[in-house]
């Protein structure tokens, strides 16, 4: 066992600058991260990250409050209206912070940090750097984070890379620390930690397809459930309107900012025939634009039944090359399409989750010396459906507010101790269940029951859900869970263990693929990126309220509850761009 | 007969004390697989002791660089359609310790990484609320220097890394070079002491197997040859500083 003042698991965006909050108050930090922190998932966002700087010629007359707005119109009203408004008047000075930092944002013609329009936003707000936006600011945090770990001034900054954390140690509502294995020697250990930040990401991959890493499962949101930490408003998975048909591989969004079309099999710019998304066609937001190509798909005017086309030909190659470079690689590369010439066959896929572990503004859940931030958690700043740009602002904000507070509570008196037996004997709870898996009957394959979850949530809970659907999913998942008891770890070598890796992901997977069942099944309107065929409307009246979900060990399945969202700036309105 | 991607895959676990070994394995042929999709398939259905790093399967992380069919290549960004009418061999990423199978342990390569100060050294003061302005021309010079994904591609094609162990490499020197070249970073002179000595850019030969081996079609090479450019300068400028 070892001791830590405060420990982040996750090294993405949110980790990463939670760590450096930390530390900055001069308190000891630990990263436990499974992968090394630059193959993390932010490495993939590709179009940008929103603050009203003002940059754009358009732009000049944004503002914090303009883009806070915006933000919670396209939450349709479900985002916490004072939490919003911190998060947006909080951008400016957090994009200028990684800029000092160097990070290669593209420029203006006057050298100011360039921005893009994006979708359901008044004006163009979107930071970027060409088409890699994820992958400079990553890089840029990882490089201070080595200047912190290199720092003799400060208390310790350390990384373990490749550690995956595999239970959160809760006791009489206090955290106590993790238990986490070294995917390099396989190593189980213990960490007593006085306080702990879940920076886990995103759970994209309890859908098949997804545009989320490989790496992004439901294990991340299932570790602190599991230990009694409640999940918010699991049932507002995002749909991208543009991902790759085969791989689901992401098309940015900035595709469409930078003027791409939307068209059907006939050609057709379809968008204007429908009411929601007349006037902003490509840049109405995600939910109506997903929706409405879901809809040419379904009514047979998709590209060969299957797809819609992304076309960027009428940019020109100039553009094309300058912006978007990383798309005509990757469309290159994985449907052999150029789009200087050709049109991109999309479709809409699961991207990005709304919901997560409950947080205050701080990033503070109901237990304590538990925190959460990133696409792991759930303030909530985007309701039931995100502006593209604002999850990865989310993460550095976030970031940095919970690593503040965390380190605040490690330094406050008369904090509650906490206890190494408790992670004593939950390292030795965890290893017996590791041997448990070793010795199950092998009637059943983990890696199937994951395809068929992936494949049941996309036809179950996807962008059209329904009583039926969302009832069958259920049952399908009690059952999946139930043959999971039948599944088997067979390789029990030390090193790199994926075997025992995959097993505890997929676990996770099935539990927090219900949570998300079980939120839509209750939610009985269609709000945000949330549609229920039979309940087409929103109901203000019953659902102005964040779905709050506790894992119930007993019966193993999650209990749900509501609270009612924070309003006080703006009335909800009708939505329509 | 039903299509099969054939594949030789290089098997080892230092645990074992056994020698290294290729395993054959047959994978059901699906339009567009990947070699990442095969591995998986591999991992999920025929050997679950299979081990290889992954994380985005999109290009973009730096995971999954192996040597494919005698090249260096991102699994994930490779058809396994090249493996239908031949067996294809895949091997680790070389001149590194193998931790078991196609993982190899990354420290060597970070440390080298951790070492040129990897981060902006602007020399000046931030400006109160708002960014360093850069010209587009300035930023110009960043364009692909700082598209790196480091997968350790060119570090493991050098014939440099494989002999001297304290060689910065490809990688650590690309980005070197990367801040030397932004218009914000003040310590160039710092930077190119740090990496002008006999395991800094002199250490290399310009071979160029670097730059060809890229997935990401970056030229190593060229940031090398720019350090040294500068290198020469500086000393030429300030014999002292040496
Ligand atoms: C393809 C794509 C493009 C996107 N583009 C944009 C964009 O242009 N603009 C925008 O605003 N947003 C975008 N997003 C969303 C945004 O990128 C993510 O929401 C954000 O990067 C999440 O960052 P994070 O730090 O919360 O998590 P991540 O970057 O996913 O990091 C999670 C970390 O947790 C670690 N981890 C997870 N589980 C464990 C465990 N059990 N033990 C130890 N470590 C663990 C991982 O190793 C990793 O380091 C995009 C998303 C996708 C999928
Ligand atoms: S320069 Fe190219 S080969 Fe070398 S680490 Fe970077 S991306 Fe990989
Ligand atoms: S898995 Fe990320 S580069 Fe291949």
């Amino acid at each position: 066992m070892t001791r830590h003042d405060v420990i982040v698991v996750g090294a993405g965006l949110a980790g990463l600058r939670a760590a450096i909050a930390v530390n900055q108050k001069n308190v000891k930090v630990a990263v436990l991260t499974k992968v090394h922190p630059i193959r993390s998932h932010s490495v993939s966002a590709q179009g940008g990250i929103n603050a009203a700087l003002g940059n754009n010629p358009r732009g000049g007359f944004d503002s914090a409050e303009k883009h806070a707005f915006d933000t919670v119109k396209g939450s349709d009203y479900l985002a916490d209206q004072q939490s919003v408004m911190k998060f947006t008047s909080t951008a400016p000075e957090i994009i200028y912070e990684m800029e000092h930092w160097g990070c290669p944002f593209s420029r203006t013609p006057e050298g100011k940090i360039a921005q893009r329009p994006f979708g359901g936003a008044g004006f163009p707000r979107t930071c970027y750097a060409a088409d890699k936006t994820g992958h400079v600011l990553l890089h840029t945090l990882y490089e201070q984070a080595v200047k912190y770990e290199q720092a003799s001034e400060r208390q310790n900054f350390q990384v373990f890379e490749e550690w995956m954390v595999t239970r959160l140690v809760v006791e009489d509502g206090v955290c106590h620390g993790v238990i986490a294995m070294n995917f390099n020697t396989g190593a189980v250990e213990a960490f007593l930690a006085d306080a702990v930040i879940f920076a886990t990401g995103g759970s994209g991959r309890i859908y098949a397809p997804s545009t989320n890493a490989i790496i992004n499962s439901g294990l991340g949101m299932a570790i602190p459930y599991w230990a009694g930490v409640p999940l918010k408003d699991m049932e507002f998975i995002q749909f991208h309107p543009t991902t790759l048909l085969g791989s689901g591989i992401l098309m940015t969004e900035g595709c469409r900012g930078e003027g791409g079309f939307l068209t059907n099999a006939n050609g057709e710019r379809f968008l204007s025939n429908y009411s929601d998304s007349a006037k902003a066609m490509e840049v109405a937001p995600r939910d109506i634009v997903a929706r409405n190509m879901q809809r040419e798909i379904l009514e047979g005017r998709g590209v060969k039944n299957e797809s819609i086309n992304l076309d960027l030909r009428h940019l020109g190659a100039e553009k094309i090359m300058e912006r978007l470079p990383g798309i005509r690689d990757i469309a290159m590369n994985f449907v052999g399409v150029d789009p200087i010439v050709t049109p991109i066959p999309v479709r809409p896929g699961q991207h990005y989750t709304m919901g997560g572990i409950d947080t205050n503004v701080d990033g503070a859940s109901e237990i304590k010396g538990f925190f959460a931030c990133g696409e792991a958690a759930c303030v909530s700043v985007h309701g039931a459906n995100r502006l593209g740009g604002n999850s990865l602002l989310e993460t550095l904000v976030f970031g940095k507010f919970s690593g503040e507070a965390a380190a605040d509570y490690v330094l406050s008196e008369g904090k509650p101790a906490v206890n190494p037996k408790a992670v004593e004997s939950a390292l030795e709870d965890e290893k017996q269940k590791f041997k448990t898996m070793e010795g199950g009957s092998g009637k059943e394959n983990a890696f199937t029951l994951n395809q068929e979850l992936g494949e049941m949530m996309v036809e179950n809970a996807g962008i059209f859900r329904d009583e039926e659907r969302l009832k069958s999913g259920w049952k399908t998942i009690k059952q999946l869970q139930r043959r999971f008891k039948e599944t088997r770890v067979t390789y029990t070598g030390k090193r790199f263990n994926q075997d025992l890796m995959w097993h505890l992901e997929i676990e996770g997977n099935l539990d927090l693929a219900e949570a998300v069942v079980a939120g839509a099944f209750a939610r009985k309107e269609s709000r945000g990126s949330h549609f229920r065929l039979d309940h087409d409307t929103r109901d203000d009246e019953k659902f102005l309220q964040h779905t709050i979900a506790r894992y119930d060990p007993q019966e193993g399945k999650p209990k749900l509850a509501y609270r009612p969202v924070e309003l006080g700036l703006w009335e909800p309105k009708e939505r329509k761009y | 007969m039903s299509q099969v991607f054939k594949f030789s895959i290089f098997r080892f676990d230092p645990d074992e004390g056994k020698k290294p070994r290729f395993d054959n394995f047959d994978v059901p042929f699906k339009a567009g697989m990947t070699i990442l999709d095969a591995l998986f398939h591999i991992q999920g259905h025929i050997d679950t002791s299979l081990a290889f790093r992954f994380s985005c399967r999109a290009g973009v992380c730096g995971s999954c660089a192996m040597h494919i069919d005698g090249k260096y290549k991102l699994a994930c960004e490779t058809q396994a359609s090249i493996a239908l009418n031949k067996r294809v061999t895949i091997r680790p990423i070389a001149h590194l310790p193998i931790i078991r199978d196609l993982v190899v342990d990354m420290k060597p390569f970070w440390d080298q990484y951790k070492r040129i100060i990897p981060y902006l050294m602007p020399g000046d003061v931030a400006p109160e609320g708002r960014e360093r302005y850069q010209t587009t021309s300035e930023r110009q010079k960043l364009d692909h220097v700082i598209d790196c994904i480091l997968c350790a591609s060119c570090h493991s094609s050098c014939p440099m890394t494989a002999s001297d162990p304290e060689y910065i490499g490809p990688a650590a020197l690309l980005k070197a070079n990367r801040f030397v070249v932004d218009s914000r970073d003040q310590s160039t002179a710092q930077r190119l002491q740090m990496v002008g000595d006999e395991h800094g850019v002199w250490r290399c030969h310009t071979v160029f197997n670097c730059s060809l081996a890229c997935p990401k079609d970056l030229d190593p090479a060229g940031s090398i040859a720019n350090l040294k450019r500068e290198a020469t300068k500086n000393f030429l400028k300030k014999p002292s500083t040496r």
